[in-house]
């Protein structure tokens, strides 16, 4: 047993760390790194081949496909395109659903999406697409009578993501996919967070095309998936070969998708473990650490969302400064905070949930993985409180054991010249 | 991770003077909670002498900030007001061993809360009229709102331009598509149009890559900059570590002007470096050894005063050949813009010498030799 005190760990000890940013990238299971090794060394054969090599390459990588078909409870394996990323799925499924209908100038999809498809979106709409960008309330939920309202013929796309990155809350994919199917709509979802982590059945449902990333489920990066449902229309992103069906040109990728497929496997055998071990770790976290550090709520909505993944906020402090000081201790997470991203504006998800900015720029994603330990846990536990207490100290927003505004005798609040 | 000094790591994890000073008579109160940042300040000052006796901080922001706080209370401890007055972000960014460009924003909002609480102190208010727009350029924090007013101001038409008066887009380039967005929009207005390609509006001499960086104009002669309110003026020459523009304060050589019209085809800075370059050396007599490593000195020596005043310097270290080997020191050693810099002066001496020859940093002598 680990008896070694928080403190006295440093970040530049390998493997001593505490890894709770598994929204942002995940281990790759030593499982998955033996399926892989070979295809960089003797199975180095071209899948497109007339000889043996490339033929062992070739049926690995059927092999890998129906096991990603198996996780995603597609109908068909070729129904699976194997992708570089998330990024590549996602901009292949929307830039084909405008190309493949050209007559149709209008988009939906959610404030609160990926940069993946927001950025593609606001693109688009230099090229004189109509965006329309479903808005949340506080929780983060949808107001799905308004998504009716905007279905219509002249919609080519609707991107939603299953799962928050940030929050972790769910948005009804199913059900509107169902409602855009109705409408005659095509339904592309961005399910990077949610696969491996929830059930999935695509072939019960009317998701025409699915985005899932590699490194968010244990293999590595460089390595995604779209779905692509039989009979959707389409057009390649990428022109040039005949692999993937000629949807996807390019020499496969087969290390990865080898290991991407071993992942699946491993994900699928997982699932249950996800749902209790994983959920049960996240809530004893989160109770723990709110029991204890006032003025501190969780964003999103608790009662809906992915088992991994608690986005608490820290009233009155800044998020990289709470995370500088958790590396130290060799907690890695993550921050909504303006500083942490490099953009220098604070996460558009908490702004879009209309968190204040006080609570915004100190929220911090604990995101868990089936590789986290309870002993882990409560060292967090115990030393996410101090550092809270440390920044707060130093925060002209808080008052000894209370926020600055709420202090009497005192000047009333803290005014700077230009919040 | 941002690249933090281990300076700023140590004022991070150990400031100095937290808290409010408990018997202060100025408090100074800045911040912008949308960026994530406020601060402020407590001072004890002396009344006989203005001098600071005690400061403290409290301050709502990230790691650079809290140690931007903590390197202010420090410098200022012990200085007269006047004298506190005077010290500027490129002084708190020194202290701390340099701050990643895009947290420049930290120091300067030191400075302002010092301003405010001497204000504050001397019965004055102190305000901070902070238009800003969207940030555009992350690599010197350059705003929406001050790039549109320059390229109004100068009737800009090319990324180029906008690099040469504001900075924006002098780094990493990955704005110019932003930039190009709002030329366009702004050009437009005017009932022009955006052409990615056009030569620039304005007299050869002013497209010359200006020495070091992207350089801002001399606030005199151009409206924008000058008009912009005093603080974000601070704003922009603090983050900007590279003020006036030698572009247009250093008279171009004779013929140069002639020559950069002569040929209007060369796009690239290299390209026309080496074109004039080839011009001049066939027009101009060859140098003697020592008259060339004298001219090549005059050249650096008129370009120190620039890099000085942006807390940096240059030596010439030897002259072999056609490598001319230098050294970066102060704020341009270790700059992300040193080579831009190293490229300017290079077409500098190209020019001054009339033949083609190589700046190279110092520590490229033994490889050079080598070679």
């Amino acid at each position: 047993m680990n008896t070694m005190s928080p403190t006295s760990m440093s970040s530049d000890q390998p493997n001593t760390g505490i890894y709770l940013d598994n929204n942002a990238t995940t281990m790759v299971s030593p499982e998955v790194v033996e399926a892989m090794l070979p295809y960089f060394s003797e199975q180095f054969g071209n899948a497109s081949s007339m000889h043996q090599f490339g033929d062992r390459v070739g049926r690995a990588i059927k092999t890998a496909r129906q096991q990603v078909q198996a996780l995603l409870g597609a109908e068909l394996d070729s129904e699976i395109v194997f992708t570089s990323c998330g990024t590549e799925s996602d901009s292949t499924a929307i830039l084909s659903a405008i190309k493949a209908q050209p007559e149709r100038r209008e988009i939906i999809t959610t404030v609160v999406e990926h940069p993946a498809v927001l950025s593609l979106c606001e693109h688009l709409e230099k090229d004189g697409y109509s965006v329309h960008r479903l808005e949340v309330d506080g929780q983060g939920r949808l107001d799905l009578a308004h998504y009716q309202s905007l279905l219509s013929e002249q919609v080519a796309i609707v991107s939603v993501m299953w799962a928050n990155n940030e929050t972790g809350t769910l948005f009804p994919v199913e059900q509107m996919a169902e409602m855009a199917q109705e409408a005659g709509v095509m339904f592309h979802t961005d399910a990077v967070q949610a696969v491996g982590k929830l059930p999935i059945d695509l072939k019960t449902t009317a998701i025409d095309m699915l985005s899932l990333s590699g490194h968010k489920l244990h293999a590595p990066k460089g390595i995604g998936v779209l779905y692509l449902r039989r009979g959707t229309r389409f057009r390649p992103l990428l022109r040039g070969g005949h692999q993937e069906r000629g949807r996807r040109a390019g020499t496969e990728n087969s290390a990865s998708i080898v290991a991407l497929g071993k992942a699946c496997e491993l994900a699928q055998a997982h699932l249950e473990t996800e749902r209790t071990q994983v959920a049960a770790l996240r809530d004893r976290l989160e109770q723990g650490i709110l029991d204890v550090v006032p003025n501190s709520f969780v964003t999103g909505d608790p009662s809906n969302r992915l088992p991994n993944t608690s986005n608490i906020a820290f009233e009155f402090i800044e998020g990289e400064a709470i995370l500088l000081l958790l590396n130290k201790l060799g907690i890695a997470a993550s921050s909504g905070s303006a500083c942490t991203s490099g953009s220098l504006e604070p996460s558009h998800v908490m702004r879009a949930m209309g968190i204040p900015f006080t609570a915004a720029h100190g929220t911090t994603r604990f995101s868990l993985s089936r590789y986290t330990t309870a002993e882990e846990i409560e060292r967090v536990i115990e030393a996410v409180p101090p550092v809270v207490a440390q920044l707060r100290k130093l925060s002209p927003y808080w008052d000894q054991d209370r926020p600055a505004t709420e202090g009497q005798g005192h000047q009333a609040s803290f005014q700077p010249a230009y919040a | 991770m941002w690249d933090y000094s281990d300076t700023v790591k140590e004022h991070f994890f150990n400031p100095r003077n937290a808290g409010a000073v408990a018997d202060s008579n100025a408090i100074g109160e800045v911040g912008s909670l949308s960026c994530g940042d406020a601060l402020r300040l407590t001072l004890k000052v002396d009344p006989a002498s203005e001098t600071i006796l005690d400061a403290g901080f409290q301050t709502f922001g990230c790691g650079s900030a809290i140690a931007s706080s903590s390197a202010l209370t420090e410098i200022i401890k012990g200085m007269t007001l006047d004298q506190a007055l005077k010290v500027s972000n490129q002084d708190i960014a020194d202290y701390l061993d340099g701050l990643p460009p895009e947290k420049m924003h930290c120091s300067v909002m030191g400075r302002e809360a010092l301003q405010s609480a001497v204000a504050n102190y001397r019965g004055e208010v102190w305000s901070d009229d902070h238009a800003e727009g969207a940030m555009i350029c992350k690599c010197f924090a350059v705003d929406e709102v001050l790039i549109e007013e320059t390229i109004r101001a100068n009737s800009l038409s090319s990324v180029e331009e906008v690099s040469n008066y504001t900075k924006a887009g002098g780094g990493c380039s990955a704005c110019h598509e932003g930039i190009e967005t709002i030329l366009a929009r702004v050009l437009t207005e005017q009932g022009r149009s955006f052409q990615p390609s056009a030569p620039p509006a304005k007299a050869p001499e002013r497209q010359r890559v200006a020495i070091g960086m992207p350089l801002m104009p001399k606030r005199d002669q151009t409206s924008a900059p000058a008009e912009q309110p005093s603080a974000s003026a601070t704003v922009v020459a603090a983050v900007a570590t590279a003020p006036p523009a030698i572009s247009a304060s250093v008279a171009p050589p004779p013929g140069s002007a002639a020559l950069a019209a002569a040929s209007p085809a060369a796009t690239s800075p290299a390209a026309a470096t080496a074109n004039k370059a080839e011009s001049g050396a066939k027009a101009r007599p060859q140098l003697s050894n020592l008259a060339r490593i004298r001219r090549i000195e005059q050249t650096i020596e008129s370009i120190r005063p620039n890099l000085q005043r942006d807390h940096g310097d240059i030596e010439l270290i030897d002259v072999d050949g056609k490598n001319v080997f230098v050294k970066m020191v102060g704020a341009c050693s270790g700059c992300q813009l040193a080579a831009v810099t190293l490229e300017g002066i290079q077409e500098r001496i190209c020019e001054d010498l009339g033949e083609l020859v190589r700046v190279l940093p110092e520590q490229a002598m033994a490889f050079a030799q080598r070679a």
